[in-house]
This record gives C-alpha cells, sequence and structure tokens, in this order.
C-alpha cells in the first residue's frame, strides 16, 4: 500500500474515480508515511480522525458515480489558511491556541472538490522567511541532502513544510502562499513545480494575511498538470475579498500540453546577476534551448529595474505586514502575556510572542510608515514598483512569457545564511518581481546540481495568463524529465 | 537617514514592541543596515510616476449592504484569552 503515496495528484485522482484503490487506504499510507517522518517537522497539527472522516465521505461518493475533480485525495495545508475547527497559528507563539471558528474560501473549495485534510504544514512564523528557519514550532528538515553528506538542508520558505512533505510523500499535493517567492523558492529547493499565480485569482479570505498587495495562495505539487489541477480547485471570485478577481477560470489542466510553436519567450538580462554559480546559468541555457527545440521563438528583454525589486519589497511587505500584525493584541484572540497596565500588556505580549524575524519587519514597517517619512519610503516604493510593472509591460509587447531562473542558488544548509537579513533576502530576486507586478509565476524542476540538490527554472506570464506559464512549464516538464527523488533517510 | 538609539524606543513604542534597553543599539545598527541597502531607491526617477495601488486594474466590485452574518457571540469570544458573562476581559485601561 506504501506505493499509493508515490503517486502524483492526477494518476491518485483517476486511480480512485477508477475504483482501483480507495480514499480510505491511500488516506491511511499517507497518515502512516507522515508518522515515520516526524523528524521532518514538516506538519504541525496532523488531523487524522478529520481525514479518515472525509475519506469515508469520498469513498461513498465515488461508489455511487459521484465526486469532485479532486474526490478522495488527501493533501497537505499550509498552517497561514483557516481551517475551521483545526488549530491554526501561522507558525507563531502569539496566535497561541487558536482554532478558527470559519474557514477559508481557497480550502473551502478544495473540500468540495473532494480532497482530504491530512493536516495544517510548518511554515516560516507569519510567512516571512526563506528557509523555514523563522518557525516558532522549529525548522523544517528537506527530505533532501548534498551527496555524501547528512548535514540538514533547508527546505526554503515560507512554505517549506509544504515543499518537504510533498518532496517526502507525506501529501499528494499542497497548499502554500507567496508574497516575495514563499511556493516558487521552496519548489526550486524541493525538485516540485511551485505555481504563484495573478493577484486576486485566489481569494485571501481566511488566510492569516502578512502583506495584502502581494499575498497569494497557489499549489506545491509534484508535477505541473497537478499544480494546473489543484489551482482550477483554488481559483475564483470571491465576494469575502474584494481585491479577488471576477473572471471566469480557466481550464488549466488542458493548457498543459498545448503547442508553443510560434510563442515568443523573453529572456530578460537583468537576471544574469553578478557571482551567479556558473551550473545556474548553463541551467538557464539549457531551458533556453529546450523551448527553441519546442518551437518557440527566443528574444531578449530588458527589465530595468529589476535590482530595485528587492529593495522596494523590504518597504511595502513590512509596511503593509506591521498593518495587518497590529491585531496580534492579545486581547480578542491568541496568547496574552500580562503586565502592568493596558500599554505593558500589548508591549509584553507582542514582544514575546512574535518572533525575531517578525519584530524586525514591524519595527521597520512602523518606521517607513511613521510620521515624515511616509513619502520618502512607502510613496516611493510604490512608485518604483508602478516602475517594475512598466518594465514588464514593454516586455510584453516583444514576448509572451519570461524565462528565468527561480534562485540564485540550490538550497543550503541550516544555519548557513540565517544572520545575515539582506543575504536571506537574495533569495527571492527572481521571484519578488512577479508579486511586485501581480504577475503569474511558475517553477519547474529542471537538474540536480553538482551536489546532487534540485535547481529549478521559473516562468513568468502576463497577468491572467496562468494557461501560458502552464505551457510552457509542461514543456520544460517533458524536455527536463527530472524524475530526481530524495533517497529516504528519514 | 538613519536611526539611533533613542529611534527605536519610539518606533518599538509606537508597534508596542517592548525591547528592553541593552537591545536599543544593537536594533539600532540592524535597522540601519536594511535602510541603507533600501536606500538605494533614490537613485531612480519617480518623477511623474503615479504609486502603484492594484496590481490587475479591475473594477472593484460592489454588493448589496446587507447582514449577511452574526448571532455568533460565543463563536466569537471562543478563542479570547480571557471572557465572562458575553464579553472580553481586558486590563483596566481607564483610571
Amino acid at each position: 500500500m506504501s506505493d499509493l503515496t508515490k503517486l502524483s495528484l492526477s494518476e491518485a485522482v483517476s486511480g480512485l474515480r477508477n475504483k482501483e484503490f480507495s480514499s480510505r487506504e491511500i488516506t491511511q499510507a499517507h497518515l502512516e508515511a507522515m508518522e515515520q517522518a516526524r523528524g521532518l517537522n514538516a506538519y504541525l497539527t496532523e488531523t487524522p480522525d478529520k481525514a479518515y472522516e472525509m475519506a469515508d465521505a469520498s469513498d461513498a461518493k465515488i461508489a455511487k458515480g459521484e465526486g469532485g475533480i479532486l474526490e478522495g485525495a488527501p493533501i497537505g495545508i499550509k498552517d497561514l489558511f483557516c481551517v475551521d475547527g483545526v488549530k491554526t497559528c501561522a507558525g507563531s507563539k502569539i496566535l497561541g491556541e487558536f482554532t478558527p471558528p470559519y474557514e477559508s474560501t481557497v480550502t473551502a473549495k478544495l473540500w468540495k472538490d473532494g480532497a482530504v485534510m491530512l493536516g495544517k504544514l510548518n511554515m516560516d512564523e507569519f510567512a516571512m522567511g526563506s528557509s523555514n528557519e523563522n518557525s516558532a514550532y522549529g525548522n523544517v528538515i528537506s527530505p533532501w541532502q548534498r551527496a555524501g553528506s547528512n548535514a540538514a538542508i533547508v527546505p526554503g520558505g515560507s512554505s517549506g513544510g509544504s515543499a518537504a512533505a510533498v518532496a517526502a510523500d507525506l501529501c499528494l499535493a499542497a497548499t502554500g502562499t507567496d508574497t516575495g517567492g514563499s511556493i516558487r523558492q521552496p519548489a526550486a529547493f524541493t525538485g516540485l513545480v511551485g505555481m504563484k499565480p495573478t493577484y486576486g485569482r485566489c481569494s485571501r479570505y481566511g488566510i492569516v494575511a502578512f502583506a495584502s498587495s502581494l499575498d497569494q495562495a497557489g499549489p506545491i505539487t509534484k508535477t505541473v498538470e497537478d499544480a494546473a489541477l489543484m489551482l482550477g480547485s483554488m481559483s475564483g471570485f470571491d465576494e469575502k475579498d474584494s481585491t479577488s478577481l471576477s473572471r471566469d477560470v480557466p481550464d488549466f489542466v488542458s493548457a498543459c500540453t498545448k503547442s508553443l510553436k510560434g510563442m515568443r519567450i523573453g529572456i530578460p538580462k537583468e537576471y544574469r546577476m553578478d557571482g551567479m554559480p556558473e551550473e545556474i546559468e548553463k541551467l538557464w541555457q539549457q531551458g533556453t534551448q529546450w523551448l527553441r527545440d519546442a518551437g518557440c521563438e527566443i528574444v531578449d528583454v530588458s527589465l530595468p529595474h529589476t535590482k530595485y525589486a528587492l529593495p522596494a519589497y523590504y518597504i511595502v511587505a513590512p509596511a503593509e505586514a506591521s498593518s495587518n500584525l497590529a491585531r496580534y493584541d492579545g486581547m480578542r484572540y491568541g496568547a496574552r502575556i500580562d503586565g502592568d497596565d493596558l500599554n505593558s500588556t500589548y508591549e509584553r505580549t507582542r514582544a514575546q510572542g512574535f518572533g525575531e524575524e517578525v519584530r524586525r519587519r514591524i519595527m521597520i514597517g512602523t518606521y517607513v510608515l511613521s510620521a515624515g517619512f511616509y513619502d520618502a519610503y512607502y510613496i516611493r516604493a510604490q512608485k518604483v514598483r508602478a516602475k517594475i510593472a512598466e518594465d514588464f509591460k514593454k516586455a510584453w509587447e516583444k514576448c509572451d512569457a519570461l524565462l528565468t531562473p527561480t534562485t540564485p542558488s540550490a538550497a543550503f544548509g541550516i544555519g548557513e545564511v540565517s544572520d545575515d537579513p539582506v543575504q536571506m533576502y537574495l533569495n527571492d530576486v527572481f521571484t519578488v518581481t512577479a508579486n511586485l507586478a501581480g504577475l503569474p509565476g511558475i517553477s519547474v524542476p529542471a537538474a540536480l546540481d553538482s551536489q546532487g540538490l534540485p535547481l529549478g527554472l521559473q516562468v513568468i506570464g502576463k497577468a491572467l495568463d496562468e494557461e501560458t506559464c502552464f505551457a510552457v512549464g509542461g514543456a520544460l516538464e517533458r524536455a527536463a524529465r527530472f524524475n530526481a527523488k530524495a533517497t529516504r533517510w528519514w | 537617514m538613519s536611526v539611533d538609539a533613542e529611534n527605536v524606543k519610539k518606533i518599538a513604542r509606537l508597534a508596542r514592541l517592548d525591547v528592553p534597553e541593552e537591545r536599543l543599539e544593537p536594533l539600532a545598527k540592524e535597522l540601519n543596515d536594511l535602510l541603507g541597502w533600501i536606500e538605494q531607491l533614490n537613485e531612480v526617477d519617480v518623477g511623474g510616476v503615479e504609486p502603484m495601488t492594484s496590481a490587475v486594474e479591475t473594477q472593484i466590485h460592489l454588493r448589496s449592504d446587507e447582514v449577511t452574518d452574526g448571532n455568533i457571540r460565543d463563536k466569537v469570544l471562543a478563542n479570547a484569552p480571557k471572557s465572562e458573562e458575553g464579553f472580553f476581559v481586558v486590563p483596566k485601561s481607564v483610571e
């Protein structure tokens, strides 16, 4: 039965529909794998009772020939999504034992389509981080290791638990969120597919807020088709999120096999960074060749404001975070640390409830929004953001999608980068532009580096054109034939 | 623009974060390092540029002004650190 955890989401859904195995069986196989893999610290909360209950309900539906597009398929949920009646803490101590009495729109859609919930996945606190070393509940360990070494490697972040769980076959697929690269970077680090859709494609209702103008939900999966299948379920307009887009959800799955003949792929020259490892450069050229072979026309494009994306992000995101996180005051929910009076109760609750990186970003955000500095920082950053979006608009006159590396390096060891914030932030240098401009981006695993760690290629598309991302991503997947898995050591 | 320990104290106060005295100087250094890095944005000519407010241009969706939720007092209070008789209990804030 343990082979059932090796299936892709699409394979599992079709096996379930054809009654080759039951949802209870594939759910049990995953719950057993989770139990054996607790050393990875990927799950914060396991929900076996809920999983079996949902699996049995799915089996009943399948027996009657009914069921949705994900009927009976067990998945994991990043701990940023509220699930009714299941502890949700966003990787933070400040939420205490918070148990939401409501459901996020994205998870509600997944359950409606038949998905089965296995548990809540570890993450960097409030989604702030690129290595999952900022979780208040301990690091997530990647199932991947460097060849000939058993040193612990980071799974990336902030959706590090999601990536580790899918890579170690502890769920068929997982939800993630991406504010600066938090789906695509961990997917690249763990040999998986990660898709961040257009801003507004997925409702943010019920997702713990980090930076509201940048946050988007999306899937982390084993294949491009799986990502398309899952995003189709997660997407759609929602009355409860005024920024969700009132547009039809296209058939993402059929886009994955669309021909690329005549498509123009842009190669942005500013993504060729100083000090970028030669392996990344070579992989990028290889990816370019794969797309040329698939019938694409390759064009050079320029995105001149690329280097300003990260600094702009580190104004906009902390500013919005400092405002969003003001709600954690220890009064209405979460933990409270009593002080001498109201103010000292606030101050102690927040100082002890938030971790170091979260406090750092709240301080930065508070500073850039404080009287006298708002125009110099926040407004300037939003203007630079407009310039970055304008760069993309100009590029779209010459091409239909962009091909870039996903990250400037492969995954690193735990503790190797964590003492230098700016160095850590550079992880997102290729992904953060798509968040600032609101564009869809997909990371597809493409090769192993010389140390045996996965590397990913990223496709960025026009707003609302996830289909082209899936089409190009699908072609890259077929050409790369990446089928490496982490050797089991846990 | 650079921050000193006194600024850090003020920012921490605004953010309602308790920062011990001995952390003020190190935090000022950390914040200055970050702000120094961010300052490269001053190189960009943003003359005549409107600040970006939304990623995808769209009409805001209007809904009818109707009550669609409510009467869930106990659910709202269920996660409170302290509650009594249908109210949140908070530290005394009026002398």
